[in-house]
């Protein structure tokens, strides 16, 4: 099949940019949409132009390198499927595509389809970890913990820290990344004595970065791993209970 | 020529009291002198992120450098099926000397029994330190976890968090990482790229990197390196390996004086799926794990062209069961890969491209019901459909081999550090654990041991010993002139004005050396390799080209200095394997094999790890042996049968 690629191009931060428009030729149904996209580059480099800058790097939809806006949807057409996943066959010949990088003020564009999303990683550094120096700590079976919630933090701790959430999100809203990584260590055991400190930390710093949550449910739509808001209901009530909380009581149970 | 030798540093005694007594015996810096020293971490996999975070919780100043956006983005997230440990939680008969045997028998017998005996020690607290952290592994009912068995075992000592254990274990790790970070101890530069290491009178002093997205070349210094950069797949251009995936920090490491041992290990998955055409930019693994419940087989006659569900059981060859009846469809992954490229090469591959065999789950559905399959399964059966457009609950999956691991890497002794002093090598960067093949789920037990619990207490007892040094400076003239190597070679790759990208050139290198050098190997297709890749290089030096120039991002600067290392690197994997009159694990050569096709290893004259040694550009690299011995273990045949 052959497409009509709009990509946006963008020299570098400073940059204004600008829509420019490729044809890809010759696009097989079994390539991923990235492997086009290596085809498009080759073909720029051996006419002498500069070749799309795009990230990606584990294409096993894992790593979350990856990330376009595929005719303004996030990772595109498919559901569940990061842009490394997505193969041309959910494309048809004659097709226009336009490609452009995550849209938001929290994710500056570097160059072309390249963002910056180290705000995310700022999230995690607040409070998106459970201290447990290395060193001997108890056997792993004496932690005892149910199958539901085991299977529910790692629904949670699934996220791919991508930023289709914030992309998709009206708002630019940081909410479904943060309380994913809230739900993984809040549900388990182990999180319980930083729960509370966590919970307002992340969300601190997350409104530090990123717009508020309308529950819009794009970010849901658009995630890779297609989890859910309920985790962000999740999030809302501990940052609530521990706003009411006596630290000094949390001992009790 | 050169004068190394080569001192594993092996503690004697008993096999179960050695890393104790090691440990015992190491000198140890107080906590108040530990924050003198500067230690570099390199890599922010499984191997890095542990090691930095947990440097950094004793106290060290520690600097950390990722090419990636963010140190999650790692190569080790992509492990999916499991990591070992010798728990004996199923008391089915594991222990500590089981893991050991186990791993030293699958690596057929070309590791250091010390370092196998204390991966599968330390194993053990890798498992409690992971869900401290609060990795989410599988559980069963009552709470406690759950486990797999995996090829080349009998028994279930796997962990595992569904497909995603890699990503999982990764996530601790960085989580711990940024932990260290907000507390201040640990200074991370992300899309901070190695090229070179510094050494100074023989001395790693530190390194010289390139900031990826201001194109900036600077140098860091630091009392100890440790380069966590993972394997060289990616030689073979298509691989599992991640996209970016390079061997340019061992590789630079090694031009600096560090041997590279036994590059000639490589590890040929043999659950990925088949390419479909020739602009594939890489492979996809199927996890090991599916090997649990599906059945391999091929069309017993050539060019059988029916569907599969159309040939009739007494057509069929369950090739796997029938060669290996006690490991059947778990041996391990050497043996499994080579018996699939063996029916694909007869011409009962399937397929369009008949490139492939069947991985059928159809007993096993009709056994469990497809609940239960699709329970096990089924992230890997989507991942699987959205790749092929099949469905594995309906159609079998296609499956061949890949490059998937290197075993080979950056020689290293019993504290893993290289041959040039303060410069370690951690994680699949190094050789040292897994011999000549690396059993399933052992990947991720090797990077996680080397970074939480045997660096930090190895590179503490060097350190011990520069108390009152000060770092070199980064003025000295050894950064400097790195430095000005680094600006030049930039300069001459945007120079060369040729007509072909650095992809284009990657993927003719890993022709050559999938052809000659990848699951079977022999003496004239190895020496013709030997002379086609200096030329190819050759003409890649004058033909390439990189556009744009080196301030800000430019992504064909990044892959032609790799594609450049991959090409040396690639020449050497095919001098190793020529060397290597025999066959074992992963190397297979054609004229050294039984009648009935099996691996026939000479203990007698290849015991031993193959170092080289680089003696420059155009000069043939030496070879340095550093004898195996086997006190516990004793070398046998190898029989999955």
């Amino acid at each position: 099949m052959n497409l009509t690629l709009k990509v946006w191009r963008q020299d570098g931060p400073d940059d204004p940019g600008r829509f420019e428009t490729y044809q890809a030729t010759d696009v097989k149904d079994e390539m991923s949409f990235l492997e086009m996209l290596d085809n498009v580059n080759e073909a720029l480099i051996e006419a002498g132009r500069e070749p799309i800058t795009f990230d990606s790097d584990c294409r096993e939809g894992i790593c979350g390198t990856c990330g376009l806006m595929i005719n303004g949807q996030a990772h595109g057409p498919q559901k569940g499927t990061a842009t490394c996943q997505l193969h041309m066959r959910k494309f048809k010949d004659g097709e226009t595509v336009t490609i452009e990088p995550w849209r938001a003020a929290a994710f500056p564009v570097q160059k072309d389809l390249m963002v910056d999303r180290s705000a995310l990683d700022a999230i995690i550094e607040a409070g998106g970890y459970i201290s447990a120096d290395t060193g001997a700590p108890r056997d792993a079976n004496e932690i005892l913990i149910p199958k539901p919630a085991a299977d529910t933090a790692m629904d949670a701790a699934a996220c791919i820290g991508c930023g289709a959430c914030v992309a998709a999100c009206p708002n630019s809203a940081g909410q479904l990344f943060t309380s994913a990584k809230l739900a993984h260590l809040n549900l388990l055991p182990q999180g319980q004595a930083e729960r509370w400190k966590r919970t307002e930390d992340m969300v601190e710093t997350m409104e530090l970065f990123f717009g508020s949550c309308t529950n819009y449910g794009e970010c849901q739509e658009a995630c890779p791993k297609e989890i859910p808001i309920d985790f962000i209901a999740l999030m809302n009530r501990d940052y609530l209970k521990s706003k009411l909380k006596n630290r000094k009581l949390i001992g009790q149970s | 020529m050169s004068t190394i030798t080569l001192d594993s540093k092996v503690p004697s005694g008993p096999i179960q009291d050695r890393w104790d007594n090691h440990r015992f015996n190491m000198k140890l810096v107080n906590p108040a002198n530990k924050r003198k020293f500067t230690v570099l971490v390199v890599g922010t996999g499984l191997a890095g992120a542990a090691a930095a975070a947990t440097l950094a919780e004793l106290g060290y100043q520690v600097k950390c450098f990722t090419f990636h956006d963010s140190p999650r983005r790692a190569h080790s997230i992509a492990a999916q099926g499991g990591i070992n440990a010798a728990k004996n939680y199923k008391n089915d008969g594991d222990s500590i000397y089981r893991l050991f045997y186990d791993t030293v028998e699958g690596g057929d017998f070309r590791a250091r029994e010390s370092n196998v005996y204390r991966l599968a020690q330390v194993s053990v607290d890798i498992i409690d330190q992971c869900v401290a952290q609060g990795v989410p592994f599988a559980r069963e009912y009552g709470g406690l976890l759950d486990n797999r068995s995996f090829g080349g075992a009998q028994v279930s000592r796997t962990f595992y968090a569904r497909g995603q254990t890699g990503q999982q274990l990764l996530l601790g790790a960085y989580q711990a990482l940024m932990q260290q970070v907000s507390l201040g101890r640990v200074e991370l530069h992300t899309k901070t790229e190695l090229l070179d290491v510094v050494t100074k009178d023989g001395v790693c002093v530190g390194i010289v990197t390139r900031d990826i997205t201001s194109g900036e070349v600077r140098s860091w210094s630091g009392h100890a390196t440790l380069l966590c950069t993972g394997g060289y797949g990616n030689a073979f251009y298509l691989s599992t390996n991640a996209m970016n995936s390079n061997a340019t920090a061992a590789w630079r490491a090694h031009k600096k004086g560090a041997l590279f041992a036994n590059p000639c290990y490589t590890q040929i998955h043999p659950t990925c799926i088949p390419a479909s055409d020739e602009f594939q930019s890489k492979l996809t693994l199927m996890s090991e794990s599916l090997r649990n419940d599906g059945r391999i087989w091929v069309p017993k006659r050539m060019d059988d062209n029916r569907p599969p569900d159309q040939i009739p059981e007494e057509d069929r060859d369950y090739y796997l069961e029938r060669r290996y009846p006690s490991f059947g469809n778990l041996a391990p992954r050497d043996i499994a890969s080579r018996a699939a490229k063996v029916v694909v090469d007869e011409g009962r591959g399937v397929g369009p491209l008949k490139n492939g065999v069947y991985l059928d789950f159809s007993d096993a559905i009709g056994r469990l019901g497809k609940n239960v399959v699709f329970e096990r399964y089924g992230n890997l059966f989507d991942m699987y459909e959205r790749i092929t457009d099949e469905d594995p609950m309906k159609v079998p999956m296609r499956i061949y081999p890949a490059s998937h691991y290197t075993m080979g890497g950056l020689w290293v002794d019993y504290n893993l550090m290289t041959n040039i002093p303060g410069l370690y090598a951690l994680g699949e960067a190094n050789f040292s654990d897994h011999g000549a093949n690396r059993l399933g789920a052992s990947a991720l037990m090797q990077g996680l041991a080397d970074g939480y619990f045997v660096a930090p207490y190895t590179v503490g007892d060097y350190l011990a010993g520069l108390l009152g040094q000060a770092p070199v400076s980064t003025d000295d003239p050894a950064f400097r002139e790195a430095e000005a190597g680094i600006n030049d070679e930039i300069k001459r790759w945007l120079s060369v004005g040729g007509t072909k990208s650095p992809e284009y050139y990657h993927r003719e290198l890993g022709k050559l050396v999938w052809d000659y050098c990848g699951m079977a190997r022999e003496k004239s297709g190895l020496e013709k390799a030997i002379s086609e890749i200096p030329a190819l290089r050759e003409e890649f030096e004058k033909n390439v080209r990189v556009l744009g120039n080196a301030e800000g991002v430019n992504q064909s600067l990044e892959k032609v200095a790799r594609v450049a290392d991959f090409f040396e690197l690639g020449e050497l994997m095919c001098r190793d394997a020529l060397q290597r009159e025999e066959s074992c694990g992963g190397h297979f050569r054609v004229e050294h094999q039984t009648e009935e096709g099996e691996a026939q290893r000479d203990d007698e004259n290849f015991s031993f790890v193959g170092a080289w040694e680089y003696t420059g550009k155009g000069n043939a690299p030496v070879l340095h042996k550093e004898p195996l011995e086997f006190e516990f273990v004793k070398p046998t045949v190898r029989s999955y049968k």
